[in-house]
């Protein structure tokens, strides 16, 4: 039986056509919570591309609303231009598959019934005909690593298997940008070491919300401070590290050692 | 942790797994069909389907008892039907008192119980048959691509994605009461029936709320690949000649047990 495909999909555009000097433009971006609290103010980010940034603070400093912005899930007041093109409802479909977001909890992110078809949902919601996503699949799963997976349910799976599908959902949809809630959290040491590794192979610019200081040391070069919803500090990480008493004063720590 | 304790598929390599789902699908409903469509009394019909049951069974390598031991669990629900025997007009066998009342137990009566009773076995033993051989995913494969409405094929398939996360979640919760149940030696405790049920009611309520909040998430993460309001799947599936042979030899086979049921019926006034 054939499978009917949509028809609206917009093609990605060129290279070319787009400013490519900024993977990600952020321009005074506010937003608050239809209850009223203030989730982000005046938020300013500019990164370039191959940049892996973190994005550290206390809980409720803003970060998963941040994240949620950049593929237009929520929508603030300010600019967002993510490769040279902004984020509006026109381009939304566009923008999805140029940013790539993992959600912090896997099994949000794993709603199918096997990881084949978790990782098959982007790109069969691209328009993309049946060789080109079972070809994409087959490569997103194995850049995690996970390729004799695709017929297992994601409820079997441990949380550092899950993380790493949760990766490939995105993988498979080509993003320019990896924008990654907490990749860290809930895993064993062994888990979080091939997480970092996996991470680290990954050419997509990477912006990278956590609590775990050493994996910020490790694998960013920049880091920026958010604190209720505001942007604190955005400097080198080595720079930053040494300003002690701002870390403190924003609920983090400077990695020992 | 619970391992899908609802799920009733066994793994195996028997020659019903490897059947399209489609075609299984469109066979089990047309099966139960069938058996509705069977006439009272017509005996050597349901012996027929009956024996067809097993061969398949057979055919996925199932042991002989597998679907005759799992349909026992609808008896009490077919006993709803028991009333047939006494109501249906015929011939009596014997009157039951009772008090005041008297019910008389008909010929007809019984043979309509009878038939109700092996329409209900069967049936539920093809449904046994189907999700024992075809996992679940590709049920739900086989739903999409039968033109299912999307809303109830979604909505199953976040049911089995989920139904699990929510037991675990369910069970944390109950384990966190457990380890404040706490008492002092030499304390009564009066923590009466109203106490538990608030206590009850409200582990009920955090997992509306925890399921309401997962909902929204899961929906964001969808939103963030691209869904628009429809779910694509891939057809993993092709029908090959096995499923086109299996799909015509099934359904002949149930058109020919219908005829005989005609037949028999005939011959036997």
């Amino acid at each position: 039986m054939p499978i009917t495909h949509p028809q609206d999909h917009h093609p990605l555009p060129l290279q070319s056509q787009l400013q490519t000097d900024l993977a990600l433009d952020i321009k005074n971006l506010s937003f608050a919570y239809p209850d009223g609290r203030d989730a982000l103010k005046h938020v300013t980010i500019a990164i370039k591309p191959g940049e892996r940034v973190a994005l550290v603070g206390p809980n409720g400093a803003g970060k998963s609303t941040l994240l949620l912005h950049l593929n237009g899930i929520l929508q603030g007041e300010g600019q967002i231009r993510v490769g040279g093109l902004t984020v509006e409802k026109k381009n939304l479909p566009v923008i999805r598959a140029m940013v790539g977001l993992v959600f912090q909890n896997p099994d949000d992110q794993l709603f199918s019934p096997t990881v084949f078809e978790d990782v098959a949902f982007g790109p069969l919601h691209m328009g993309l005909d049946e060789d080109e996503v079972r070809t994409r699949v087959e490569e997103a799963l194995t850049m995690v690593g996970m390729t004799s997976y695709a017929a297992r349910l994601s409820y079997h799976l441990s949380m550092g298997e899950k993380k790493r599908i949760a990766i490939a959902t995105v993988l498979s949809m080509h993003p320019q940008i990896l924008a990654l809630d907490e990749p860290s959290a809930g895993l064993d040491p062994r888990a979080r070491r091939q997480l970092i590794n996996l991470l680290q192979t990954l050419p997509q610019t990477q912006i990278i919300a956590t609590h775990d200081m050493m994996l910020v040391r490790e694998m960013c070069s920049r880091m920026i401070v958010m604190d209720e919803g505001r942007i604190i500090a955005d400097d080198a990480t080595s720079a930053l590290f040494e300003r002690v008493e701002l870390l403190e004063a924003h609920g983090l720590e400077r990695p020992d050692c | 942790m619970p391992v899908q304790p609802f799920d009733r598929y066994q793994e195996g390599a028997g020659f019903l797994h490897r059947l399209d789902p489609r075609v299984k699908v469109v066979l089990t409903a047309l099966g139960i069909l069938s058996n509705v469509l069977i006439p009272d009394g017509a005996w050597s019909a349901f012996l027929l389907t009956f024996a067809l049951i097993l061969y398949l069974t057979h055919l996925a390598k199932l042991p002989w008892g597998f679907v005759l031991k799992r349909s026992l669990i609808i008896l009490p629900f077919t006993l709803t039907a028991f009333s047939v025997i006494f109501i249906t007009p015929g011939t009596t066998l014997t009157v039951f008192r009772l008090g005041p009342w008297s019910f008389s137990a008909t010929h007809a009566g019984v043979i309509r119980f009878l038939s109700i009773l092996a329409r209900g076995l069967l049936s539920v033993q093809m449904a046994i048959l189907l999700t024992a051989t075809t996992s679940f995913a590709d049920l739900l494969h086989a739903f999409r691509h039968l033109r299912l409405p999307r809303a109830l094929v979604g909505t199953l398939a976040f049911t089995y994605r989920y139904l699990d996360v929510l037991g675990d979640e369910a069970v944390r919760l109950m384990r966190a009461r457990q380890a404040r149940s706490a008492r002092l030696p030499g304390v009564s405790v009066r923590q009466g029936v109203r106490w538990r049920g608030k206590v009850t009611g409200a582990m009920v309520g955090q997992l509306f709320l925890r399921s309401l909040e997962r909902g929204e998430r899961v929906y964001y993460a969808m939103l963030a690949r691209g869904y628009r309001g429809h779910i694509y799947t891939l057809n993993p599936h092709a029908m090959t000649a096995d499923d086109w042979v299996f799909a015509w030899v099934g359904g002949l086979s149930l058109l020919a047990i219908q005829l005989l049921a005609r037949l028999d019926l005939l011959l036997t006034p």
